[in-house]
C-alpha cells in the first residue's frame, strides 16, 4: 500500500487519470473543474503521459473530440463543471447513443443565474437521463478511487457507455487533504487495456451514430436502457474487485449508524462527511438517527435503496439542486419512486440544502433531524429567509 | 482538531500558507485539511483561507465559524475585516505587525493571546518582497506547535524548488523573532 500523501483534490484526480493511461483529453477550462485538466496538461507536457492533449475552443468541442476519439477505440477523457457542461450538451446523449465508454469528471457547479460559481448539484441533474453512468464522491479518497473505476467500469464488454464522476466544486476540486493515491503498477494490474467492441478506421469502414427512424427509435431506446440497468452488475463487480485490491469498499448506497434508527437522512457527495458528526453527536444525546449515502446515482440502485430504509419511520432527502416547477429535489423524487410499491415505506421529506455555495454546517444536519416529521409540503427550502 | 483562519490579500499567498501548512502535518502521518475562501479572488482585495489539522480522519467539510488561530498576513486589513470574529477565547492571533502589543490590542479590542512579528521587514530582507505567507507559517508553528519546525522542509522545498532556502530561512527567523503575549 502506498503512503498516505497530501494533495489539492483535483489535482489527486487528474493524477488517477493520468494512471488510467488515457489517450486523448480534450478539455476547456471552467471553475471549479479547472485544476483537473490544468493538471493532466502539465502531466502531459512533463512528458509522464504520453497522450494526446488537445486544447479545445469549446466543451461543445471537448466532447465532440471525446467522442471522435473514443470512436477509434482510444482512452479519452474530459472534465467540466456547471456552463461547461451545458455547452456540451448536445453531444452527451449522442456519446451515451454509440455507446463510447468517455469518461468525464464534474466539479459540480450551480447552474447560473443569477450568476454562480458554487457548488450544488444541479449541473449533473441536467444530464441525468442522457444515458449516462453517474458516480457521487465523497471525498479526496472517493474521487480518486471512483476516477480509475469509471474506466473499468465504462469499458467493460457488458456495458460500453460513457460514466461522469461528481465532486463538489471546490469542497471537494480545491480542498488539500491526506489521500492515497495508487502506484502504476498497482493500476495496471486493475485496469486493462481498452478492447473496443468496433473502431472507426480508414481502412476498415463502420458507421457509428447512423439515423434512427420511428420504426427502431423505440427499441433503440429500450436497449439502451437495458444496458444502463444491466450496468448495475458490472458496477458492483469492479467494486469488490477495487475491495478485494486496495481495500477501500464502495456500494451503491452506504449506510452509516442506520441500525435502530428511527430518522434517516441521504445525501449526496461531499455533504455526507459532514452530517456524518450530526449523527454521531445526536447518537451521543441517545437520538436514534441514521444516515445513507449515495454514491451511484445512475443507473439508480432501487433495490439497494428498498433495503435501506427497512423499519426506518422518516427519511430527509436532501438535495443540492431544486426541480423548478417540480416535485422538489431530484433525488427525493427517484427515492419516492423506489419506494411507492413498498407496503411499509417510510414518511419521505425533502430538504433542498447546500444551493450555490450555502454552507451546511453540522448544527444544520442537527437541525434539519430535529424537525423531522414536521414538513409542511412535499419538499422545503431549508433556512431560506423571507 | 485546530482550525485556523489566515486573512491576507490577493496575492500574498494566504493559499499556499493552507497547502504548506496541510502537507507539513500529513507529511507528519496526521491529517489535514487546507482550503481557500470558496470563490473568485481578486489581487489586493482581502481574502481568507483556513486548515484543519487532527489526529483523526477530518469529516467536517462546512466553513470555520470559530477558529482557534487567527493569521493575519497583512496589517492594512485591521479595521477593514472583523479577523478576531469567532475566534476562541483561548485562542491564539498571529499578526504581522511593526506596532506595540498595546496598540493592537486596542485596534481589535483583544484581549486573548497575541502573537506578533514583522514578517513584512523579514520578508522584504530575506526574500526581498513583502510576502509574508511562508515567514508567517514559521510565527504560526511557533505560537501553536501544530507542526515541527522541520515537518515544513519538504512542501517548501516541493513548492518554492530554488527559492524554497530563502523562505525556509524567512521562515525560521520568523519562528524565532515572534513575541507572544
Amino acid at each position: 500500500m502506498s503512503k498516505r500523501i497530501g494533495m489539492e483534490i483535483a489535482l489527486a484526480a487528474a493524477e488517477a487519470v493520468a494512471l488510467c493511461r488515457p489517450d486523448v483529453i480534450a478539455a476547456y477550462p471552467i471553475t471549479p473543474n479547472t485544476h483537473i485538466p490544468e493538471h493532466l496538461s502539465d502531466i502531459v507536457a512533463e512528458g509522464r503521459l504520453d497522450a494526446e492533449f488537445i486544447c479545445v475552443e469549446s466543451e461543445h468541442s471537448a466532447m465532440s473530440a471525446c467522442a471522435g476519439a473514443s470512436g477509434t477505440g482510444a482512452r479519452a477523457f474530459t472534465a467540466t463543471s456547471s456552463q461547461g457542461l451545458l455547452y456540451m450538451d448536445e453531444v452527451l446523449g449522442i456519446v451515451s447513443s454509440m455507446r463510447l465508454p468517455v469518461v468525464m469528471a464534474i466539479g459540480n457547479r450551480a447552474i447560473s443565474g443569477p450568476i454562480n460559481i458554487w457548488n450544488d448539484h444541479s449541473d449533473i441533474m441536467t444530464m441525468r437521463d442522457l444515458g449516462w453512468l453517474s458516480l457521487f464522491a465523497a471525498n479526496g479518497q472517493e474521487a480518486v478511487d471512483m476516477m480509475i473505476q469509471s474506466f473499468k467500469i465504462a469499458e467493460d464488454a457488458a456495458v460500453q457507455l460513457p460514466i461522469n464522476v461528481n465532486l463538489d466544486g471546490f469542497q471537494l476540486t480545491h480542498m488539500v487533504e491526506a489521500l492515497f493515491l495508487p502506484d502504476q503498477k498497482e493500476v495496471d494490474r486493475f485496469l486493462p487495456r481498452r478492447k473496443p467492441y468496433a473502431a472507426l478506421h480508414p481502412d476498415h469502414p463502420v458507421t457509428m451514430g447512423a439515423l434512427g427512424m420511428p420504426d427502431i427509435f423505440t427499441e433503440a431506446t429500450k436497449a439502451r436502457d437495458q444496458a444502463l440497468v444491466d450496468s448495475r452488475k458490472v458496477i458492483l463487480k469492479v467494486w469488490k474487485e477495487w475491495e478485494k485490491q486496495f481495500g477501500r469498499r464502495y456500494e451503491p448506497i452506504e449506510a452509516y449508524k442506520t441500525k435502530g434508527a428511527d430518522v434517516v437522512m441521504m445525501t449526496m457527495g461531499s455533504m455526507g462527511e459532514t452530517a456524518e458528526i450530526a449523527v454521531d453527536e445526536l447518537r451521543k444525546d441517545g437520538v436514534p438517527v441514521g444516515l445513507l449515502k449515495l454514491k451511484l446515482w445512475r443507473p439508480f440502485p432501487f433495490e439497494e435503496m428498498k433495503k435501506a430504509v427497512r423499519g426506518v419511520k422518516t427519511l430527509i432527502v436532501t438535495d443540492r439542486c431544486c426541480s423548478l416547477g417540480g416535485p422538489g429535489g431530484p433525488l427525493a423524487a427517484e427515492v419516492r419512486s423506489a419506494l411507492y410499491a413498498e407496503a411499509a415505506r417510510p414518511v419521505i421529506e425533502n430538504a433542498l440544502i447546500g444551493l450555490g455555495g450555502r454552507d451546511v454546517t453540522v448544527d444544520d444536519f442537527k437541525q434539519m433531524f430535529r424537525q423531522a416529521g414536521k414538513s409542511k409540503g412535499i419538499y422545503e427550502f431549508y433556512g431560506v429567509r423571507g | 482538531m485546530l482550525e485556523v483562519r489566515w486573512h491576507g490579500r490577493g496575492g500574498q499567498g494566504a493559499v499556499t500558507s493552507v497547502e504548506l501548512l496541510a502537507l507539513a502535518a500529513i507529511g507528519e502521518g496526521r491529517f489535514a485539511q487546507g482550503f481557500p475562501s470558496f470563490g473568485p479572488e481578486r489581487r489586493g482585495a482581502p481574502v481568507a483561507a483556513f486548515n484543519r489539522v487532527d489526529e483523526k480522519r477530518i469529516r467536517r467539510r462546512c466553513v470555520i465559524a470559530s477558529p482557534d488561530v487567527v493569521v493575519v498576513l497583512d496589517e492594512s486589513l485591521i479595521g477593514l475585516v472583523n479577523v478576531t470574529d469567532g475566534l476562541k477565547p483561548d485562542g491564539v492571533l498571529v499578526v504581522n505587525t511593526s506596532r506595540t502589543a498595546a496598540e493592537i490590542r486596542k485596534a481589535l479590542n483583544y484581549k486573548g493571546r497575541l502573537a506578533m512579528v514583522d514578517a513584512s521587514a523579514i520578508a522584504v530582507q530575506e526574500l526581498g518582497t513583502p510576502i509574508t505567507n511562508t515567514t508567517m507559517l514559521g510565527a504560526l508553528i511557533r505560537a501553536t506547535k501544530v507542526v515541527k519546525l522541520a515537518s515544513v522542509a519538504a512542501p517548501l522545498e516541493h513548492r518554492f524548488g530554488r527559492i524554497a532556502p530563502r523562505n525556509q530561512k524567512a521562515l525560521q527567523r520568523a519562528y524565532e523573532e515572534v513575541k507572544i503575549h
